[in-house]
């Protein structure tokens, strides 16, 4: 079966699913509850879906961020397109630009793709929606190193907020007293 | 807390709650005058700000639709979001980062000091320095400002380690961690800075300065007080002599209300004060309230900003720590030798990892930008809070193409950027690249100009009533019973953060309200 009858096939059946393996040691292991992950679609077809995915892979290249943060860009831009018919006909209508082959075309082959349409209402809508969720997934937040909301914690004042030692510290004069 | 009536006519009107209407509001019920506080927002607390930055940002944000011209970068970057202030309780001191500069004494007098410069509206303040220096000294106190009074400085954050030393290099000699409306003791019933790092998210330890947690429990403490949430003002109207004698505003559930009044007072960040006053044009102010002199909406001023980030081959952690506590001021200068008019400050700032590259880098996508954000524990960032000069031609007006909620026409906000601004940022973006540079920074990175979230000037207080809208109490000029009472009255922006400025004259302009109410004109 080829690339444009399974796309055939897929679209006759409208709805799809992501799917996908928890890669061991990733952050999600620590708070996926099974090793097998699944998105739900509702407007996008499998094949779909995984061009989509392709898409925010190529505008936001983390080779060591897991799959599942780029499915739940997907998972977002199909409850985008569920809700509203003419944004699922503007996503058909952009995925149909990039064609079958895109999500199997190297990186170098998917960037010029993508290059063409970036003027096009689809390419920013994926490009803002994939910046969106993506950053603010755990699986960023650990593979950034980000530490994030800090209250629950007593704040950073005695968790590194100042502990950087490369650069000489700042008279007490132009700084301040710790507080604790 | 207060029930007035609706039909009560002795009360005072105050729209919005943030920096100047909660403050006013505080001044003038513990002076045993009724208050109306009149807020479209709902009213967080300590304990339901979220600490999820893009839910914050959706509960604390004014996301009500604007539309915006002109060649300024945010027209480009940020098409749907010209400008970046609060719809809360507490208003925009909610999410402020906190930094409360004085004004100096020569940017008072802007136009004397900067002579005549082509395609502005300059205009002097019909304030001196000394004067306003009164309410600065009581401002500072009551806020808990840094590096005043016995408040000590904020300690250095990872971040401002970076910016000292690259400014150390370069010579420069006023850089400390800012005077700020933080608390770096416990003070006036509030704890102290934990350094979280989440001051836009709303301060979940109430350390930062807000008239959330201050003004308005100690109004309401008064017993004057009746705070409305949820409430959208949409007309001040006026009798036959025309003085105001109403607000019109949709309440809570959407229905249409009348509120009587001695006194309206609109402080609804200078977007929508000069929206309303446009909007609540009658058959005897045909162009909007207050707007004899053709100034309402006019001269609106944004503050030159901009990001630089420098990207290290070490951690930084730059979001460990109060965002913006960390400053030079040896710019804040005139001097025309730089090439252009007024002075700046370079300031302390970063942004959470989800925001980052939605605001603080917004065209980016591939190779290059993965990059950057994989650099994130290694950035350091920095801003520029310089003087934006007026123009007329700079202004708020109505947009009859696009409806709010209500069918009312939205506010359009038109900037064209005056060669005097673009000089500034080149001069800043250049110095803030060298201050990285020096230390060893392997890549610079210039971001854009963010959503404004300085709006000031837009009915300016001036000497003569043909140059303003205001006279030096913030009374418009047209009508007696009329004031404004947010950053709309600044005559110009100065490079000082404005909500310092804010706080001393509503302080100022409650005084004076008192006095007129006892002594019967207003």
């Amino acid at each position: 079966m080829n690339e444009t009858t399974m796309h055939r096939r897929e679209f006759l059946k409208a709805t799809g699913l992501l799917t996908g393996l928890v890669v061991v040691g990733s952050p999600l292991a620590l708070i996926a509850p099974g090793r097998a992950w699944a998105v739900d679609l509702t407007a996008f077809t499998s094949f779909e879906a995984a061009t989509l995915m392709a898409v925010a892979r190529t505008i936001a290249p983390h080779d060591k961020l897991d799959d599942v943060a780029y499915a739940l860009v997907v998972q977002a831009l199909d409850s985008d397109a569920t809700r509203d018919g003419n944004v699922r006909k503007m996503f058909r209508e952009g995925l149909g630009r990039l064609g079958p082959e895109f999500v199997k075309a190297t990186e170098t082959d998917r960037v010029a793709a993508l290059k063409k349409v970036e003027s096009l209402e689809f390419f920013q809508t994926v490009r803002l929606k994939t910046l969106r969720v993506l950053y603010a997934t755990p699986m960023a937040y650990t593979c950034f190193g980000y530490e994030g909301e800090a209250f629950s914690k007593g704040g950073y004042v005695l968790r590194g907020f100042n502990d950087l030692r490369w650069l000489p510290e700042v008279p007490l004069e132009d700084s301040g007293p710790m507080p604790i | 807390m207060a029930k007035i009536d609706l039909k009560d006519d002795s009360a005072v009107v105050v729209i919005g709650s943030g920096a100047g209407g909660g403050t006013l509001a505080h001044e003038l019920t513990r002076r045993g005058i009724k208050v109306v506080l009149i807020e479209a927002g709902k009213r967080q607390s300590l304990d339901t700000f979220s600490q999820v930055p893009g839910e914050a940002f959706g509960q604390l944000t004014w996301l009500d639709t604007r539309t915006q011209s002109g060649n300024w970068g945010v027209a480009r970057d940020f098409p749907t979001l010209p400008v970046w202030h609060c719809k809360t309780v507490g208003g925009t001191t909610v999410h402020w980062t906190a930094s409360a500069p004085r004004l100096q004494p020569w940017e008072l007098r802007a136009n004397t000091t900067y002579g005549k410069i082509a395609d502005t509206s300059l205009i002097d303040w019909p304030i001196s320095y000394e004067e306003l220096e009164k309410y600065y000294i009581v401002a500072e106190r009551r806020m808990g400002v840094t590096r005043r009074n016995d408040m000590p400085g904020l300690p250095a954050s990872n971040n401002f380690k970076v910016m000292y030393a690259g400014a150390k290099q370069l010579g420069y000699k006023q850089v400390h961690t800012g005077h700020m409306a933080i608390n770096s003791r416990s003070y006036d019933g509030r704890g102290f800075c934990i350094q979280q790092g989440f001051c836009v998210q709303g301060c979940k330890m109430g350390a930062k300065w807000s008239t959330l947690y201050t003004e308005i429990p100690d109004a309401e403490a008064t017993g004057h007080l009746d705070l409305r949430i949820e409430a959208t003002a949409t007309r001040i109207v006026h009798g036959a002599d025309g003085r105001v004698n109403a607000l019109i505003y949709r309440d809570s559930q959407g229905q249409e209300q009348r509120q009587k009044a001695r006194v309206v007072c609109v402080a609804g960040n200078a977007v929508e004060t000069a929206r309303l006053l446009l909007l609540s044009a009658s058959s005897k102010f045909p162009h909007g309230l207050a707007n004899s002199s053709d100034q309402v909406g006019r001269n609106y001023c944004h503050q030159i900003t901009g990001f630089v980030w420098g990207i290290f081959d070490k951690p930084i952690y730059s979001w460990r720590g109060a965002t913006l506590a960390g400053v030079v001021e040896d710019e804040a200068i005139d001097n025309p030798r730089r090439g252009f008019a007024g002075g700046y400050r370079i300031e302390l700032v970063t942004l959470d990892l989800p925001t980052l590259p939605l605001v603080g880098l917004p065209y980016g996508w591939g190779r290059d930008f993965a990059w950057v954000m994989e650099n994130y524990r290694n950035l350091a960032g920095m801003f520029i809070n310089g003087e934006d000069l007026p123009r007329a031609s700079n202004r708020i007006t109505l947009n009859s193409n696009v409806r709010d909620a209500f069918g009312l026409p939205v506010a359009n906000i038109h900037v064209d950027e005056h060669p005097n601004d673009q000089a500034m940022r080149k001069h800043a973006q250049g110095q803030m690249s060298r201050m990285y540079e020096a230390i060893g920074a392997k890549r610079i990175i210039l971001g854009p100009t963010p959503p404004a979230t300085h709006n000031l000037c837009t009915a300016r207080m001036s000497a003569d009533p043909r140059d303003g809208v205001t006279n030096a109490w913030g009374q418009t000029h047209d009508i007696k019973n009329l004031f404004i009472s947010d950053g709309s009255v600044l005559t110009t922006p100065g490079a000082a953060n404005p909500t310092l400025t804010i706080v001393a004259l509503a302080l100022r302009q409650a005084e004076y309200i008192s006095q007129q109410m006892k002594a019967g004109p207003v």
